[in-house]
């Protein structure tokens, strides 16, 4: 198991937030890379779309599975990784990296409250291991 | 990826053991513990274009019938001609309901004049021996010998060598779709040149007791050849980009031989069989719908029971699909109306309620590689 960076923020449903200011990168974990396998379609939304806290934002496909992704917070998309739409595998290579997937502009900062820590997020995927 | 047709508990294989030692992922399949992957599904399947890759595919299903009767019953049983195969033979053929639908595909393989083999897929087992046993009665003996019997492929441009290595008689001179006898490391085999990925390559019969040896003695001698064991993943991206049919996706009970593209496998000219009268009527009148291999024009993954439209009416659906590892494209087959399956016809496929073009193209997506001569 890949370690898991200490200064994120993390959801259930595997994607990680990183707190820029006002603003939060958005990626999804090395655990959930390894569970899903080859990633090889990302679908991501347009700059300037809004989104919900814990509401599909996009979704992730590998070769055998098609998974949404969960924003951990609600906001306005200022940036979008078009990258991973020439190379979804850079989600497989480098999950907390080059493989981000959004920047929102927090509408919410209070909502950072309701991701766990890297010690809680940890204890989670002990429990789901394969 | 995950299966819910079958309740109870998963059968294994002889080598699930030697899988989950390998740090394989382990998914149910048609009843089965089987490895989906070991590193990655990409990675498997360029191995194998590439170099070699081993299978387990001892889930599969092996049936004899022996006797006076044997060939007489098979060509009642099958749509192919078996009475063309010669000992040593093998021959892809099906089994088919009274109205037309298919019931499984297999390989046929020709053990002796009134000796055959039968190789089933491994969600059909029961349901095919349910099948023979009960449609192919006369003076033959079947035996269901499956449990006893474990199945290892060996695919690539690397895998005749490797073979050849390992085996006490001439490999290299068995042709596409021949066997012979022989022993690889010192074990019984049937050495079949036969796969199902479009590769050069062989699929080797054991003694289920025997798996976890072979398994291993050629992963040893394949390490120069760069050989990976590959799961069921790879298994299906490299058929699929053969365009090669997988029962339960692409075919099945309702669907026809015929609109399926395996009219090459139906042979009404060798006499009676069971489903002949129904196929020669769909063949008569026309097919309404042909299974075509299509390329998504923009990025987007295929999968199946997505809807295929035309100008936004429905125009097929959707059987299998994914990322082809080899050829690098987003990739396809299902059925369209038989106007729209022209290749170079635009379609559209709708995914999660978006249209996203594709285009129907010439089959194999990948070009074979298979001995043919």
């Amino acid at each position: 198991m890949s370690k898991i960076p200490a200064e994120l923020r993390y959801t259930k449903e595997h994607e990680w937030a990183k707190v820029e200011g006002d603003r939060v990168r958005i990626g999804i974990t090395a655990f959930a890379q390894e569970q899903l396998g080859d990633v090889v379609f990302v679908e991501l939304p347009k700059v300037g779309a809004k989104v919900a806290a814990m509401k599909t934002f996009g979704v992730v496909e590998s070769v055998k599975a098609v998974s949404d992704l969960f924003a951990p917070v609600s906001g306005e998309i200022l940036e979008a990784n078009a990258a991973l739409t020439r190379k979804p595998e850079t989600v497989n290579t480098d999950p907390y990296g080059q493989g981000w997937m959004i920047v929102v502009k927090m509408a919410n900062p209070k909502e950072l409250d309701a991701l766990m820590s890297a010690a809680d997020y940890e204890k989670l995927i002990a429990g789901a291991g394969h | 990826m995950t299966d819910t047709t079958t309740t109870g508990p998963l059968k294994r294989t002889p080598l699930r053991d030697v899988h989950v030692k390998a740090g394989a992922k382990m998914v149910p399949f048609g009843g089965w513990d089987m490895p989906v992957q070991y590193t990655g599904i990409i990675e498997e399947h360029r191995a194998v274009r590439r170099a070699v890759g081993l299978f387990d595919i001892s889930h599969m299903g092996e049936f004899e019938i022996q006797g006076k009767d044997a060939l007489a019953i098979v060509q009642r049983l099958t749509t192919n001609d078996a009475a063309a195969l010669q000992v040593g033979q093998v021959q892809y053929s099906l089994l088919c309901y009274p109205e037309g639908g298919i019931v499984d595909d297999l390989t046929l393989y020709r053990l002796g004049d009134e000796h055959f083999m039968l190789t089933v897929n491994a969600a059909n087992i029961d349901k095919d021996w349910r099948w023979v046993t009960e449609h192919g009665q006369g003076a033959a003996r079947w035996r269901n010998v499956s449990e006893e019997t474990a199945l290892l492929a060996l695919q690539g441009p690397k895998a005749e060598g490797l073979v050849q290595r390992l085996a006490d008689t001439d490999v290299t001179r068995v042709l596409y779709y021949h066997f012979l006898r022989g022993k690889v490391a010192g074990m019984p085999a049937i050495i079949s040149r036969t796969g199902y990925t479009g590769e050069d390559g062989f699929e080797l019969y054991i003694p289920a007791g025997q798996a976890e040896r072979l398994w291993y003695a050629l992963m040893e001698a394949g390490k120069a050849d760069g050989i990976r064991p590959v799961g069921l993943g790879a298994r299906d991206t490299l058929r699929l980009e053969m365009k090669f049919a997988l029962y339960g996706n692409d075919i099945d009970q309702t669907t026809n031989p015929l609109e399926a593209g395996l009219g090459w496998v139906v042979k009404p000219a060798k006499g009676e069989f069971i489903g002949r009268e129904a196929i020669e009527a769909i063949r008569a009148a026309g097919v309404k719908r042909k299974l075509v291999g299509f390329e998504m024009t923009e990025r987007a993954v295929p999968r199946h029971d997505y809807r295929l439209l035309k100008d936004g009416a429905e125009a097929g659906v959707v059987t299998s699909g994914s990322f082809g590892p080899a050829v690098e494209k987003y990739i396809g087959i299902g059925y369209v109306k038989a106007d729209l399956a022209a290749v170079g016809t635009e379609l559209d496929v709708e995914i999660r309620t978006q249209a996203y073009p594709a285009r129907v193209v010439k089959t194999p997506f990948y070009p074979s590689k298979a001995k043919k001569s």
